[in-house]
């Protein structure tokens, strides 16, 4: 669900993209148990590390922006999976006993 | 993602157009489909994933996509800027509603009494030909007039709205239905309607009465008119936290 409620997460990009940065973008593409934002839910990322929307309330934003770096760098989509059984966990794990599924790529 | 995909999905979204992005989450490779207008078996999906308001992955003729679905904003017009209408407005406006009042009672439907909505002085079937109720729009008629009330509930009927709701006793619904029933409505068109309005919870003042009137539209939504407590629910909920 993304409505006007919502941070205009696109809106951000787009003008971040006119403005001549390079911006890569994550998706919640899927989410098991009682995960903190929905599918759809949508992060934009700039290559100086700046940052619109929310893919997880703040759990895991640090580690998709340093992933959305990489994207921008490369060009390769990734996808990068979070929760508590995840071994990154303990650096970056959701609190609320979740697990997410994050789709990043490269707006280009 | 194109640049020209985000161009024409922030265009969709300016325009208040449902819009989905099909994307291959291994390549990246992505389609935009305009989900009521196609009618390939790609298209066919994404409208269900646009009715159903969720994102998520799909197969569709052998291959795997994740949808990104960008709808416009829910629509909550109301007829009767009365005094339920003014608590229901900010409540609805949260919940992510673009909220229209419609009442050609210009004393009623003021600016000062209702800062949050678009205020229509037009009667409901010429309020509602003009912008009309979409498969995102709820119609709730709290006048008690039928002068007022009927029109907007006969534009509802016929409009694929998701939800309509009527506020008055029993015995003034039942009258309603007659009425309607009079217009050429059936059983089953008139089913649709809640009436008396709202979920069961003891409401009293205007505030509470808003509180049933939007739990239950955002359980028809949401739950196809299901609700209850979620402790009767099983333990295996994802719901939200």
């Amino acid at each position: 669900m993304n409505t006007h409620a919502e941070l205009d997460v696109l809106g951000t990009a787009a003008t971040w993209l006119a403005e001549g940065h390079k911006v890569a973008l994550g998706t919640v593409v899927k989410t098991w148990g009682s995960a903190p934002r929905p599918t759809g839910s949508q992060i934009a990322v700039r290559a100086d590390g700046a940052f619109a929307g929310s893919v997880s309330g703040g759990c895991v934003e640090n580690a998709v922006i340093e992933d959305a770096l990489r994207t921008i760098e490369d060009g390769k989509p990734r996808q990068l999976e979070f929760g508590v059984s995840n071994e990154r966990a303990w650096e970056v794990g959701l609190a609320c006993g979740g697990r997410i599924e994050i789709f990043v790529e490269v707006i280009a | 993602m194109r640049p020209e995909t985000l161009a024409s999905l922030n265009e969709a979204r300016k325009r208040g157009r449902a819009i989905v992005r099909a994307v291959d989450t291994k390549t990246g490779e992505e389609k935009l489909v305009d989900p009521y207008t196609d009618s390939s078996a790609l298209g066919l999906a994404a409208a269900r994933a646009a009715r159903a308001d969720v994102s998520g992955p799909a197969e569709v003729e052998g291959r795997n996509w994740f949808f990104a679905v960008y709808n416009p904003p829910l629509d909550l017009a109301i007829t009767g800027a009365v005094h339920i209408a003014q608590p229901l407005v900010p409540m609805a406006a949260l919940a992510g509603y673009r909220v229209r009042i419609i009442d050609p009672r210009t004393a009623f439907a003021t600016e000062a009494r209702f800062p949050d909505a678009a205020l229509s002085h037009d009667w409901p079937d010429e309020a509602l030909a003009k912008a009309p109720l979409g498969p995102r729009s709820a119609l709730v008629a709290l006048t008690h007039d039928p002068k007022i009330d009927d029109p907007g509930l006969t534009a509802a009927l016929r409009s694929p709205c998701f939800y309509i709701g009527a506020l008055g006793s029993k015995k003034t619904h039942a009258a309603r239905l007659e009425r309607l029933r009079g217009n050429g409505f059936t059983d089953e068109d008139l089913a649709r309607i809640n009436g008396p309005i709202g979920l069961d919870i003891g409401a009293r003042s205007p505030a509470e009465i808003a509180i049933a009137i939007l739990a239950q539209m955002t359980g028809v939504l949401r739950a196809g008119g299901e609700g209850g407590r979620l402790t009767a629910r099983a333990a295996a909920s994802s719901g939200p936290v």
